[in-house]
Formats: structure tokens, sequence, C-alpha cells
């Protein structure tokens, strides 16, 4: 059974309708990168998966969003423990204005996943070193993570997401505003990461949906055009529109 | 987009084999005229173009990667490079068999003419028709001709075991006749192998065209 199952789904801003009868199946511990123009609706989709959308007023969802088979938009969700099970990493790295080993220990305090103040210490050390960030941050953690570089920072909001043991992380971005290097590590990361966790990426950079996804899901003007093995889209995708736009011949 | 940056570096890579492509052709065609026709100095003119042919291996191969690390090519134009590069061995391939052909030429032409083959100049026909058929395939991106011309090679393999077998004949029979008939022995295994590098070519097309490897395949 797929981790994810959408069914059907369709997604509103006011009367504006953004996604188009979307269905999709995804599986667990995958890499599975959402590409398209902007505006095609991969971010508005992928706020559905955690209902991150609910934020933002006004809005409206029809069809099915299952994870582990329970349907998110079901009134008994508890929208709380969804986003601690389907974490979000966003393009702009957002550390709280507090120390580093505090944005991680944060998530960790407030939904009470500690019994001790030892056990809180070993999850802050172990979602840094999942994040692999440790190294570079341990003999500074009571510092400000303002401090850290974009790179860093991004990172520690990854272990940030890990501290409260999500099964789904959601990356929106996560590597745009970051220099070659940092990035690099970002997608190391991201394949690293694939083991313990579902991983959805939405990204512009073709090469790294490329590089690090196992499969990929191109949207267009809110609807899904094609969803397959990122090698077989790369190298010989099924649709026209897909190849056009993977190949930069979009007119 | 109407036009894109990698269009136009594509269509040169595309020029530079079908030149390639040209120069290998004439090369096979030049070496066999000059062995029917007993004309050295065709022959030695395929051995002196084949520095020509080598440079253009070169520059293709250097094209190839640089489009490969500049415009990372997807789908189709990625499928293109890479066929390019792996066809353009072949091709440099192919010239060097009619490069030995020539020289088989410059021995056999110091020893007195034996008659002629006819599988011999079927062979060589065959070998040029469809190199030429190939290329025009490639270019065409005609994956059901290019199998059709991988089917083809069937008559150049019968008619290299009919030469093989006429040759050895001759030898025993008439000893003396050794030393051409051990050089056309090669021409004829020449003419064969580029046959097999011809059906490469087709198989690149495929891929190309339809984003399969049929190379090693039970239909192929």
């Amino acid at each position: 059974m797929s981790k994810i199952s959408i069914s059907n789904l369709d997604f509103y801003y006011g009367k504006a309708q953004a996604l188009y009868d979307i269905s999709l199946e995804l599986p667990e511990n995958e890499v599975i990168a959402f590409i398209g123009p902007s505006g095609c609706g991969k971010s508005t989709f992928l706020r559905t998966l955690n209902r991150m959308n609910d934020t933002i007023p006004n809005t409206r969802v029809k069809g099915k969003v299952l994870i582990d088979g329970k349907d998110v938009n079901d009134q008994s969700t508890d929208v709380v423990a969804l986003r601690r099970k389907v974490g979000m990493v966003f393009q702009k790295s957002n550390p709280f204005p507090k120390s580093i080993y505090d944005n991680v220990a944060y998530g960790i305090q407030i939904n009470g996943i500690h019994k001790t103040k030892a056990d809180l210490n070993e999850r802050v050390e172990k979602a840094l070193l999942d994040a692999a960030l440790w190294d570079e941050v341990k003999d500074r953690l009571a510092t400000s993570a303002f401090g850290l570089s974009g790179g860093q920072q991004q990172r520690l909001c990854i272990a940030r997401a890990l501290a409260v043991q999500p099964q789904i992380i959601l990356m929106d971005e996560p590597a745009s505003a970051l220099d070659p290097l940092a990035t690099q590590k970002i997608e190391e990361l991201v394949v690293e990461l694939k083991r313990r966790y579902t991983i959805i990426i939405v990204t512009h950079n073709m090469q790294q949906a490329a590089r690090v996804s196992d499969k990929t899901a191109f949207f267009m003007l809110g609807k899904l055009v094609e969803y397959n093995p990122t090698q077989k889209m790369f190298t010989n995708p099924d649709e026209k529109l897909t190849e056009d736009y993977i190949t930069g011949r979009f007119g | 987009m109407d036009h894109r940056i990698i269009d136009q570096q594509l269509d040169v890579l595309r020029d530079k084999t079908l030149l390639l492509g040209g120069a290998t052709e004439r090369a096979v065609q030049r070496a066999m005229q000059s062995l029917l026709t007993r004309d050295s100095k065709l022959a030695q003119l395929v051995l002196d173009e084949d520095k020509t042919i080598d440079q253009m291996e070169l520059e293709i191969d250097r094209m190839s990667v640089e489009i490969l690390a500049l415009q990372q090519p997807a789908a189709h134009d990625l499928r293109l490079v890479i066929s390019v590069a792996k066809i353009t061995p072949v091709l440099e391939r192919i010239a060097d068999h009619a490069g030995n052909i020539a020289e088989a030429t410059l021995i056999i032409n110091e020893e007195p003419q034996l008659r002629p083959f006819s599988d011999l100049s079927l062979m060589a026909d065959n070998a040029a028709e469809m190199l030429r058929n190939a290329l025009d395939a490639f270019i065409a991106e005609d994956a059901e001709t290019s199998r059709r011309i991988i089917l083809a090679d069937k008559v150049i393999d019968d008619a290299y075991r009919r030469v093989f077998g006429e040759l050895i004949g001759m030898i025993i029979n008439d000893p003396t006749t050794t030393a051409s008939a051990a050089q056309l022995l090669f021409v004829a295994k020449h003419l064969e192998r580029i046959g097999d590098y011809v059906k490469d070519i087709c198989e690149l097309t495929v891929y190309l065209t339809e984003a399969a490897f049929i190379k090693h395949s039970a239909r192929n």
C-alpha cells in the first residue's frame, strides 16, 4: 500500500481553482520530486498533504488525501499530530531567534516527547546528527542559530523537523537559496534520509530532481501531467508536454 | 522559448556526424574500388585521409562532452548526444577497416591478379549500401528502416562464409596464390565486420527514436 494516496483532489483559493482532479500514489521510503513551472500548483499540492493550506483563509479542498489509509481532511484528524507526522522544510530557512540547541529542542518539548533532560539532549543530538550538522555545531549549541551559514540554517530546520519523529518530510525548494556546496549537502542528506522517511521535494531545479528523486511528478496549470520513475521521466517521458518542459522548449 | 541554445549546438553535432559518416562511406567505397580496379594510388588516398577521419572523431567527442557538461540535456536531446557519442567511434572503426582493405590492396597489387570473386563484390556493395542507409535512417530517426537494415546483415554474413570457403579451396588447390588469397580473406573479414558495425549504428537509431536498447536482445 502507498504511504500517501491521493484521489480526485481539487483545490480552490476562493473561487479560483488551483488543482484539478489530482490522483497520485506516493510510496514509502522514496523521494518523490514535484516539478513544474511557477504557479502550476505543485507547492499548493504539497501543502494539502499536511493541511498547511488551512492557514490561508477562504480555501477549499475536495477529494481524498489518505496517509496510511487515514483521510487527512477528516474532521476527526488532529492537525497538530498530522503536522508532527508530516514535517515541512521551506525554501527560506526560518530558524527561531533562539540558540541552535533550543531550535531543535523546541518541538520535542512542546510535544512532550522526551522523558528527562538527558533524553532531550540525546534527541537533540540525534536530530542534528541525522541532519548532518552535529559535527559543525556541537561546540556551539548555546549560540544563536542566526550565526550559522545559510546552508547550515537549512540543515538546522531539517533537524528541527526530524526531532519530532515525522514519517514524511515535505521540502519546498529547500536548496534554491543555497550555493552549490550547501545544495550538494542537502541533496546528500535527502538521499540518506529516505531510508527512514518518505520525502517529497518541490524543486525548480531539473537536475536536482533527477539527482535525488526516485519518482517525479510534473504539474502544469494545476493538473498532473505525468508521474513516472525519475529515470524514465528524464530519458524518455511519456508526455510531449513533459519533454518540452524538461528540455526547456516551453513557449 | 522558440530557439534554445542547445538546438544550435545539436544541429552542429548532427552535421558533424553526417560529415564523418560521409567520409567513412567514401573511405569504404574507395577502398573497395582500389581493390577491384587494382588502383594503388586510390588505396593510398584512403590511408592518407584516415587521419582526417580521426580528427573528425575527436572533434565530435569534444563537442558531445561539452554539450553534456554545459547544456545538461534531457530526454530526446540527451539520447541524441549519447547516440552520436556512441556512433562516432563506430564510424571511425569502419574507416579503419576501409584503411585495412586499402593496405591489403597495396600488397595484393604486387602479386599476379586472381580471378574475380563475385561474392566479395556483393559483400562490398551490401556493406556500402547498408552504411549509407543506416546513416540516412539515423538522421531521419527512422527506427523501422534501421530494424530492416539489421536483418540485411545476414546477406553479408552468408556471402562471407562462401568467400571464405572459396579462398581456402583456392589455397589448397594452388599454394602459389596463398599470399593474395590470404589478403582477400582479410578483406572479406573486414567487410563482414563493417556489416556488424552498421548494425550497431542501427541499434543506436532505435535507441534515439524509441529509448529502447535492442543490442543483445532476443528480437535483435
